[in-house]
């Protein structure tokens, strides 16, 4: 089997905190192999965005990272950062949340564009940086480049702006493309454009994605295999299609039960009650178990390991439960 | 959870005292040292301004030992060109330069805030013809304004003061004038009003109680600020008159007799001790009065 | 922000009558025959110059008429006689002008290049040592007095280790280059002359940085709050995830958007730096305003220590009106809105 583009193992942060450290992730496992699209789904602040920051290398100095991280065989994690800032923008690149702070209001869009490329291409000629940086704004549908390449961020929309932000992240042809929550700040119309745009860039460049969100739509409609985060721990991960048909655990249920779906008569949310565990209250047991309806004693004496259920992976007791399997597929 | 190695801990006793400092910061956290710092200096001047004639082993203003005498332990800093012993002076000094940073303070916080919260609570043209008087105030250079103050006045301690009162009034009067209007939006102030409440009353007892503590926080900043500009009008010869030992004269006579370091030392590090530690003050009063500072602003 | 700059404008002339009111009622207070400090002791027995000061002065009028001339007077060019230098005013200070603007210009450059160095350094290490100690050396500038200071300074420098020269622009056996700005610096050049222009230089190290150092506490400040808030940006985060190296982030990214909200102190800091110069240029002895203004105050030339007031009163609202042209041109998104 060929080597994964990216190879997460036993991933764990600690952020400082009053209190002393507290763990924000602890034990991920995660990969993506070469043109794979993978959904890294969880509510905010379940550490989904942290690992991905541990991974371009971009956390604060105080927060530990700890755990094997690699890169097309090549271990980053603790790398010293002139390696990391080789990686960075060249081979993995990062799509932000929200556009509209992402940019530097001070810099002309096309400054942006062609610093990306100038960082990691130093042989080339300014006319032929200011050209590919045209034809980036074109690849991201960006009518009237040319003129647009001397405007600066406030006179985007925040659409045009995301674009721009990938423009940015594709510049160099990265091997993997991190995007995190990339269409959470726009209007729903314009999201179902960037997520064409993201599905052109697999499709004719082969870009490995990490999409990164706690929207389940949007994975549904792009990535391949998908991993579930919970309060900093993976509780599921699979192939797509399996997961969504037959969730092991009773976290991925409803959050896919608060999807809202076109055949849904009743239009009506699923929320989930309660709110995840903050950093320092985490549960002794299973950190879902205080919000789950199926939780049995034996979820809050101890935390549940990782077992390989089907096609899946999941974190529960009773994932191996047939009565449990059958009751979970009804909506909660 | 990962856990490192358990750390081997200390248990060799250390020496008490300091044990008892180092516990002491320990439960202050070090980010109060500088507030402490500033207590201690500020607690210890006033102490010495105070009781100095009672204890002082020389005149301040009479033949100590011989003339220019280097620091000795007799005079541990030195003598000035007509023997007097530099450190006393410097003592002597604070029961100058304090007085009058805090008479300048208390008056500019006075009129400025008076004017201010008139300004802000009257608004119109009582605010229109205020703050323009704040405006050209400003609108001169501090030290400017209060040479051609002193200049026409005369020279003198008195004079400065009056010279600093009239720079650092307008200063207070904008700061009171948009406290006073931010306080004024809340909701207390409406209920007051329809409670029936005369507006003299409604100022005096229901907005400005709300607007103090920047003003405070600024006050105790400025403390520094008004030291160091009393003893530079005094340093080119407009304030005190030798032969007081007011800092800012006794640096002049430092600078006419250049080779003599050790003249200017004494109250050149004694403004710069008092304006530090009113620097210090003010920001740990700011990170009690606001909060949201506290990380570091 | 367009419509700042013109309102600022447009209240200038306003607040410069009040300036100008202002020092004429300081100047009612005045003790002393106001005639002398018009045409000079020694001309007081010389019956024609006294009434050709009275009428020009109108001496012998009302208060308000006195105004009126003294204002229509002061708006023509014509801030008196000098009573100790028996010049007038204006050209006493056109000559002295260019020298405090040399200095002022040093350490501005000193201050704004420190006070920006020790807030990167403090924002990039916050909470640290390093953090404590650049705050520290800047907030020490703001309360050290700068006429000690000055003193120290030139002690150790100049008289004790002879690495830097004494008091003075040029070395006193020098021979000064024409004068055509005023601007040491310049004239020396001009001239062809470098070792002047060395010389020159050198005099200028020890006035501008004790000077630079009391505004870099002020400049400091606020450029690392603003850093601080700045630095939390994702667009920052976004240029790392570039592979820009951290020099380049802090400079290029964090700086160029840290140092907006911080021109607006530019006002500010000058009318510290009028307040330093006068005592610095004492020290030093410089032949600029500062010590003009001193050596008036000191001898009771009123004429004089008026003019100066005057000049930097309207310096100060000049300073403040490039404070908002600078912020609007720094600003991308300022620079359109109208």
């Amino acid at each position: 089997m060929a080597v994964p583009l990216l190879d997460i193992k036993g991933l764990a942060v600690t952020i400082p905190t009053r209190g002393g450290e507290r763990a924000a992730v602890s034990n991920v496992d995660f990969s993506v192999d070469r043109g794979e699209v993978v959904g890294l789904v969880g509510e905010s602040g379940s550490g989904k965005s942290l690992s991905m920051l541990a991974v371009m290398g971009l956390l604060p100095r105080q927060f530990g990272v700890s755990g094997s991280i690699r890169f097309d065989g090549e271990e980053i994690a603790g790398a010293p950062e002139r390696r990391l800032r080789a990686l960075r923008g060249r081979r993995i690149a990062m799509v932000f949340q929200d556009p509209m702070t992402a940019l530097n209001p001070v810099q002309t869009i096309g400054a942006q564009i062609t610093e990306m490329i100038r960082l990691h291409n130093a042989g080339m000629s300014r006319a032929q940086v200011r050209q590919k940086a045209l034809s980036l704004l074109e690849a991201v549908a960006i009518p009237a480049p040319e003129r647009r390449f001397d405007q600066y961020p406030h006179e985007f929309s925040g659409g045009m702006r995301q674009r721009v932000v990938i423009a940015i992240a594709i510049a160099n042809d990265p091997d993997l493309l991190i995007a995190d929550e990339p269409t959470t700040a726009l209007d729903v119309t314009i999201q179902a454009q960037i997520m064409e745009i993201f599905a052109g860039l697999r499709a004719e460049r082969g870009m490995a994605i990490v999409l990164i969100t706690h929207d389940l739509g949007l994975v549904a409609g792009l990535a391949d295999r998908m991993s579930v985060l919970y309060a900093g721990r993976i509780a599921e991960r699979g192939p797509v299609g399996p997961l969504f048909a037959a969730p092991r655990h009773p976290y991925t249920a409803s959050l896919l039960a608060a999807v809202p779906s076109i055949d849904d008569v009743s239009e009506r949310l699923h929320a989930i009650p309660g709110t995840p565990p903050s950093l320092s209250e985490r549960p002794p047991g299973c950190a879902f178990a205080p919000r789950c309806d199926f939780a049995v004693p034996a979820c809050r004496a101890s935390e549940p390991d990782l077992t390989r259920v089907g096609g899946s992976v999941v974190a529960c007791h009773r994932a191996n439960d047939p009565a449990f399997a059958a009751r979970l597929k009804e909506p909660a | 959870m990962l856990m490192g190695p358990t750390t081997h801990r200390d248990v060799r006793p250390r020496p008490r005292l300091a044990g008892a400092i180092g516990g002491f910061f320990a439960r202050l956290g070090w980010r109060q040292v500088p507030v402490m710092f500033a207590a201690v200096v500020l607690v210890a001047l006033v102490l010495v301004a105070l009781t100095i004639p009672l204890w002082t082993p020389y005149d301040p203003i009479g033949l100590a030992g011989r003339r220019l005498q280097p620091p000795s332990a007799a005079h541990w800093l030195g003598t000035d060109a007509l023997g007097r012993d530099v450190l006393v002076r410097t003592l002597f000094g604070a029961r100058y330069s304090l007085p009058i940073a805090a008479v300048v303070l208390v008056v500019a916080v006075g009129i400025g805030v008076t004017l201010g919260a008139l300004a802000g609570f009257l608004g119109g043209i009582v605010d229109n013809v205020l703050m323009r008087l704040a405006d050209i105030t400003l609108a001169f250079p501090p030290v400017l304004l209060a040479m051609a103050i002193a200049a026409s006045l005369g020279p003198g301690l008195v004079n400065t003061a009056l010279a600093l009162i009239i720079v650092w009034w307008p200063i207070y009067a904008r700061l009171m004038r948009a406290q006073v209007l931010n306080v004024k939006k809340l909701d207390h102030v409406d209920a007051a009003i329809v409670g029936g409440v005369t507006p003299a009353r409604l100022l005096t007892h229901h907005i400005m109680p709300l607007c103090w503590s920047p003003i405070f926080v600024n006050m105790t900043m400025d403390v520094g600020q008004v030291i160091l500009l009393a003893a530079g009008l005094s340093f080119i010869g407009l304030g005190a008159q030798p032969p007081t030992p007011e800092w800012g004269q006794m640096i002049a006579e430092g600078a006419s007799n250049f080779y003599c370091w050790w003249i200017a030392l004494g109250p050149g590090m004694a403004i710069f001790l008092v304006s530090l530690s009113s620097n210090f003050l003010g920001d740990g009063l700011r990170d009690v009065a606001d909060p949201r500072t506290r990380q570091g602003g | 922000m367009l419509k700042v700059v013109v309102r600022r404008l447009l209240v200038m002339p306003f607040l410069l009558l009040g300036i100008v009111t202002a020092t004429f009622l300081l100047a009612q207070f005045t003790k002393g025959n106001p005639l002398v400090s018009i045409i000079g002791a020694r001309n007081l027995d010389n019956a024609e110059v006294v009434a050709a000061a009275k009428a020009r002065w109108g001496l012998d009028r009302s208060v308000p008429e006195r105004y009126a001339i003294y204002v229509w007077n002061l708006a023509h060019g014509d801030l008196g006689t000098s009573f100790r230098t028996k010049q007038p005013v204006l050209k006493d200070l056109a000559q002295r002008l260019p020298a405090t603007l040399e200095l002022v210009i040093c350490a501005m450059i000193v201050g704004a290049a420190g006070g920006i160095a020790l807030a990167i350094v403090s924002a990039e290490f916050k909470n640290s040592l390093a953090d404590h100690v650049a705050r520290l050396v800047a907030l020490m500038g703001s309360c050290l007095p700068v006429f000690w200071l000055g003193l120290i300074a030139l002690f150790l420098f100049s008289v004790q280790t002879r690495l830097l020269p004494g008091p003075g622009r040029l070395d006193i056996r020098a021979v000064a280059p024409p004068v055509t700005t005023g601007f040491m610096l310049v004239d020396t050049l001009l001239a062809g002359n470098v070792a002047g222009f060395i010389d020159a230089a050198r005099h200028l190290v020890l006035p501008s940085l004790v000077l630079g150092w009391s505004v870099m506490g002020i400049v400091a400040r606020m450029v690392r709050a603003s850093m601080l808030d700045v630095l939390g940006q994702d667009y920052i985060t976004m240029a790392r995830a570039k592979g820009a190296g951290r020099l380049r982030v802090l400079v290029h990214h964090a700086l160029a958007n840290a140092l907006i909200p911080a021109l607006t102190i530019l006002g500010f800091t000058f009318a510290y730096l009028i307040t330093g110069s006068v005592l610095v240029e004492t020290i030093f002895s410089w032949p600029g305003i500062g010590s003009y203004a001193v050596e008036a105050a000191r001898s009771l030339d009123y004429p004089a220590i008026t003019g100066v007031t005057i000049i930097g009163g309207l310096g100060f609202l000049v300073a403040n009106l490039l404070t908002d042209v600078a912020y609007a041109a720094a600003d991308p998104r300022m620079r359109e809105a109208t």
